[in-house]
């Protein structure tokens, strides 16, 4: 008979906890490991583009770091609507973790974007769909974790965070849509499922290669910020008092 | 290899600050909240010494 691993059991903290442990040098690894083989691909063999010469090289953190914002956002959203509907803890704690690292995202990609509007828009910023929306999804951010922060009982800034979280899912497919439904600056998608890629192979090899270490990257920093919210939450729980040192 | 150089490298085209300021902000950032991340969990477990020595020693 095969042996059924029962999931479940991870939804409480106590399992999840030194689960989250074992699993973050991990992604750690992976995301060190990505990250110098997509730089290499990024730098060394990547062709320089025929309309923009080096300059579209910002590329390969750009759209990675814009693809985890929008990610990231729906993750947390997810979590914190799974903690407001079931009042699992575990759930909420995820929301929280995930929201710094998803602020991070959009500050980068806004920050590389605004370092690649300059040289081939002549502008650092334009009140553009995409720019503007992307500038919203950051606030969000901003917005959740400060709530939670003004929040004393931890509970309630569950509740209120999961609203917020979850009223401003509607932002992440106007970011996604905004260049096709507006007439943008900003240039349409480079990747798409529906037609073929607009680019050289490598190019797009190097980009993917770099939004997966951005991925293993995030989980591996989720992971670890939430083991310090389980412990700053749980502190007076049974199961905290009784873990042995090794396993902290 | 496409860089005949490091300088050219460096330059990257004409280009060199926005694309080194796009990559070292982000490698910045991403350092920090390394360390951000790591310290927080220390000093989560610390508070649980503090609250309780006797806990250290198992």
């Amino acid at each position: 008979m095969a042996s059924k691993i029962n999931w479940l059991k991870y939804a409480s903290p106590q399992s999840f906890y030194p689960l989250a442990g074992r699993m973050a040098p991990w992604f750690f690894a992976a995301a060190a490991l990505l990250t110098g083989y997509g730089l290499y691909i990024s730098f060394f063999v990547a062709p320089t583009d025929f309309q923009q010469g080096e300059v579209y090289r910002i590329i390969f953190i750009h759209v990675p770091s814009a693809w985890m914002s929008m990610f990231l956002y729906v993750v947390m959203a997810f979590w914190a609507g799974v903690g407001l509907a079931f009042n699992t803890r575990l759930s909420s704690m995820m929301a929280s973790a995930v929201a710094p690292t998803g602020a991070l995202m959009t500050f980068i990609a806004l920050w590389s974007g605004a370092l690649w509007g300059k040289p081939t828009w002549g502008a650092w910023w334009v009140w553009d769909a995409r720019l503007t929306s992307e500038l919203i999804l950051l606030f969000l951010y901003f917005g959740f974790i400060s709530l939670q922060a003004a929040i004393d009982d931890p509970r309630r800034a569950d509740k209120a965070g999961a609203v917020l979280a979850l009223v401003g899912v509607v932002n992440v497919p106007i970011i996604y849509f905004s260049v096709q439904w507006w007439n943008t600056l900003h240039q349409g998608a480079s990747v798409s499922l529906t037609r073929s890629p607009s680019m050289a192979t490598t190019m797009i090899i190097g980009m993917l290669i770099m939004a997966l270490a951005f991925w293993m990257y995030s989980i591996a920093a989720i992971l670890v910020r939430v083991r310090a919210i389980v412990l700053e939450r749980e502190h007076h729980a049974d199961w905290v008092k009784t873990l042995g040192s090794a396993e902290r | 290899m496409k860089w005949h150089s490091i300088g050219e490298f460096i330059a990257m085209g004409g280009y060199g600050f926005y694309v080194w300021a796009s990559y070292a902000l982000a490698a910045a950032l991403i350092a920090l909240e390394v360390i951000l991340v790591i310290r927080r969990h220390r000093a989560a477990r610390r508070n649980l010494d503090e609250a309780d020595p006797a806990r250290v020693k198992n």
